[in-house]
């Protein structure tokens, strides 16, 4: 995996959940720019306001919520922010699995927890930004994280997500196809799917185009032949 | 495909415009005269003093929706829009292709053989509908040669060759113009197309239409993310929205033309609504160009069998669509540019 040092080279780290969902739909956000205002809607900001309001960190006795926590993972090539890092108390060291926080007593485990504003995905789109989450922590606090949370606003339901190898191989894969478009800034073209029915850039994507290509050769030939159409529309 | 919202055109001068939460409002001495919801807007163009508030333009950037500010005869004076959108790669293939004549003639050839097959489409309606009051003999022969072209586009080899094509058609075509207007006949007559400033009450009203289209037609490259201003027929020109200009030339029969003629032959205006300035420059009144504005309004709803994608679209969104398939050529996905053609 590559390591990257230039700040402007790190893509979004909430990119992975697109490009899980649809290569065609990462790139159409993240290399044509595809109107932000469409994409926002498919991510629910309005779930993310209490999350996102980076004052608002709250500690009990053994649990510390930090929300808005700005990540980076150099080995992803990845930055982003968490919704909320959990970091839990415990009574002793946990080898490779706890750390210290400033100014505060004893050892705390840290857990990410991602807000999602519908219910849980048949895939594992949210699994993967949960994932590369934590594996931007890891590597920012030095720990390994076995778990995390998705939370589901509409089943009001934590998802206990399970940071597995099987996961994490496929965040790094995810990842890397993501630096590779991006580097060749390219968009893929469009294939057929059932996904596209809930796609909210569809518009912007027109996959019909693409799989219905009509050689635009024949299609001159035709409107600039001499004899012309009596179709009638009224003047 | 997307859903064509409508444009505001405010054209009161004492007009101030504001917004409440997600509503621009419409105020007149401080009276809320109409309320539009933001999402329901494509643009916003003012014509002469109307004032905006700092928060609208706020709100309206935020949505990506321009607002345009046009002296009341048209002129552009300046949009507010928020951050350039679209994909920077696709912008500098633009300018890589803009500098390369293989490919501007190309495309060159692309906008002229619509743009020449177009107005002879509307020569033809008029010749098969009203044969009997046209001069059958004139129209037939600049059909016949104006079918002729596209071909001899085909040889043409760089810009000034299209453009002295493009020239010739367009004398043919305009010269037959007068034939189209079949009401108010002496009131519209057409001394060729002049437009520094127009001479004639016809190219009064083709003007002040070309204008609009122009504008729907900026923004909609400037959505897909290209630079209007860089053109491959209309060479680069400080201040000219040169691409806008390219990609406006298929467009101009059937957008503005017919129109113009229908209004005129249905008599919704009248020699009445102009008024001729001293030195012979000829201006709409207000009456008159609040009725092309809804008629033009009108007009961007009619549906449409797009002739490349054979979908159903309302005609406004053509320069979207146009716009779109030009961005999809440079980016790769069309192997060429289809442009617009109507018959």
């Amino acid at each position: 995996m590559l390591s990257i040092d230039l700040e402007d080279d790190f893509l979004m780290l909430s990119g992975i959940q697109h490009i899980a969902f649809c290569e065609r739909q990462w790139a159409l956000i993240h290399i044509e720019q595809v109107w932000a205002e469409n994409v926002r809607t498919v991510e629910g900001q309005h779930l993310h306001e209490r999350t996102d309001d980076p004052f608002e960190d709250e500690t009990r006795t053994t649990l510390r919520t930090v929300r808005a926590m700005p990540l980076i993972s150099r080995k992803l090539g990845l930055r982003g922010i968490a919704d909320v890092v959990e970091f839990h108390q415990e009574k002793e060291l946990i080898e490779g699995k706890t750390c210290r926080l400033e100014g505060r007593e004893g050892w705390w485990r840290p857990i990410p927890v991602e807000y999602k504003r519908g219910r849980p995905k048949k895939d594992d789109r949210d699994a993967v930004q949960l994932c590369a989450q934590a594996m931007a922590l890891e590597e920012m606090m030095q720990v390994s994280i076995d778990t995390g949370f998705l939370f589901y606003a509409q089943t009001k339901h934590r998802e206990k997500i399970l940071l597995d190898e099987t996961l994490r191989l496929h965040t790094v894969e995810l990842a890397s196809r993501m630096q590779q478009f991006f580097r060749e800034g390219k968009t893929p073209k469009a294939t057929k799917g059932k996904r596209c029915s809930q796609c909210s850039l569809v518009e912007e994507c027109q996959p019909t185009w693409t799989l219905r290509h009509r050689p635009v050769k024949d299609y001159l030939a035709r409107m600039c032949r001499e004899e012309v159409d009596d179709s009638c529309d009224g003047f | 495909m997307r859903r064509l919202l409508n444009t505001l055109y405010v054209t009161l001068p004492d007009v101030y415009l504001a917004c409440d939460g997600e509503n621009v409002l419409i105020k007149v001495n401080d009276e809320i005269k109409f309320r539009v919801p933001v999402h329901n807007l494509e643009g916003i163009v003012c014509f002469g003093f109307a004032g905006a508030s700092p928060r609208l333009m706020h709100l309206c950037c935020e949505r990506g929706v321009a607002i345009s500010f046009l002296s009341q005869y048209g002129k552009f004076m300046g949009r507010i829009t928020g951050n350039v959108s679209g994909n920077v790669l696709l912008r500098r293939t633009q300018y890589r292709w803009s500098d390369d004549e293989i490919v501007t003639t190309r495309l060159s050839r692309r906008f002229i053989a619509a743009k020449i097959m177009n107005s002879r489409a509307v020569l033809h309606r008029v010749l098969r509908d009203h044969t009997e009051v046209v001069d059958n003999e004139a129209l037939e022969r600049a059909l016949q040669l104006l079918a002729r072209m596209p071909a001899k586009l085909e040889m043409a080899h760089h810009g000034d060759s299209i453009r002295g094509i493009e020239g010739e058609a367009a004398h043919l075509y305009f010269s037959n113009f007068n034939q189209l207007v079949l009401n108010q006949k002496e009131a519209f007559r057409m001394l060729g197309r002049n437009r520094r400033p127009p001479t004639d009450r016809v190219n009064a009203l083709l003007s002040f239409l070309y204008t609009l289209l122009t504008h729907e037609v900026v923004a909609a490259l400037e959505s897909v993310g290209l630079d209007p201003q860089v053109g491959f027929l209309h060479r680069d020109r400080p201040g000219r929205p040169s691409l806008a200009l390219d990609v406006m030339e298929e467009l101009r029969p059937h957008f503005v033309d017919r129109l113009a003629v229908t209004l005129i032959n249905r008599n919704q205006i009248t020699a009445k609504g102009f008024v001729v300035k001293e030195n012979g420059a000829v201006i709409m009144d207000d009456d008159t160009r609040k009725e092309v504005l809804t008629a033009w309004q009108k007009r961007k709803q009619e549906e449409i069998t797009h002739p490349y994608l054979e979908e159903k679209i309302p005609l406004g969104l053509v320069p979207y669509v146009q716009a779109m398939l030009l961005a999809r050529h440079m980016r790769g996905d069309l192997e060429d540019y289809p442009p617009f053609f109507w018959k």
